[in-house]
């Protein structure tokens, strides 16, 4: 039976945010360095979201 | 009176620059590539920025929106039917419709069943809609270029 890729909740996370980070810093600023700086931020974001949330969720249940 | 007619003189240089730039945006470059980049980009991911020679961006997109498909098809995630029930199921199928090319071979393929019971499943079909729905916004980008509304 195929179980197909299998991914922590935090790698999925990760992934999804390196990947839309990409596309939202090429399509939303106008030089490449802007784009990067914007990926960049984009990205630490996600992260920095991923883990806030997790955190409160960690003291919901405690 | 002199000074007064060396100001009219001097006027009409100093604003004609400024003219092409203004008319830029008003008056597309290319009105053939404003329809057919978005067109090509939302059928094939990133295709909208080669077509225009914007080789690394239209790479980073195409590698970025087809990673994020297949990662969610690799998940066994879903892939939404045209449908008249469930309003989520709905804006799933509007979602998956924007990776273009990408959803029609994966319906022609009959992939993409879902797996209620796995957990990295529903993360999966997350991963569908959203490629998708970055392909819109990669195909309206290329829009904008064609346009000159971007470089």
């Amino acid at each position: 039976m195929n179980q197909g890729l299998s991914l922590s909740h935090f790698a999925a996370a990760l992934l999804f945010s390196l990947f839309a980070s990409i596309v939202f810093g090429v399509t939303q600023r106008d030089n490449p360095r802007d784009m990067m700086k914007y990926g960049a931020y984009c990205f630490s974001l996600f992260v920095g979201g991923v883990i806030v949330a997790g955190w409160a969720m960690w003291l919901l249940r405690h | 009176m002199a000074s007064s007619d060396k100001t009219n003189i001097e006027a009409p240089a100093r604003t004609a620059p400024a003219r092409p730039t203004k008319a830029a945006p008003a008056a597309p470059p290319n009105p053939t590539m404003a329809i057919v980049a978005p067109a090509v980009g939302w059928l094939i991911p990133g295709a909208g920025h080669l077509i225009q020679k914007r080789w690394i961006r239209g790479v980073l997109l195409m590698v970025s929106v087809c990673m994020m498909f297949f990662l969610g098809l690799a998940m066994q995630g879903k892939v939404y039917r045209p449908n008249t029930g469930d309003l989520l199921d709905m804006l799933g199928f509007i979602g998956d419709l924007g990776a273009g090319a990408l959803y029609i071979v994966t319906r022609g393929l009959d992939a993409g069943q879902g797996s209620i019971a796995r957990a990295v499943a529903d993360y999966g079909t997350k991963f569908i809609v959203v490629a998708g729905l970055l392909n819109v916004i990669a195909a309206v980008d290329a829009h904008h270029i064609a346009i000159g509304k971007k470089r």
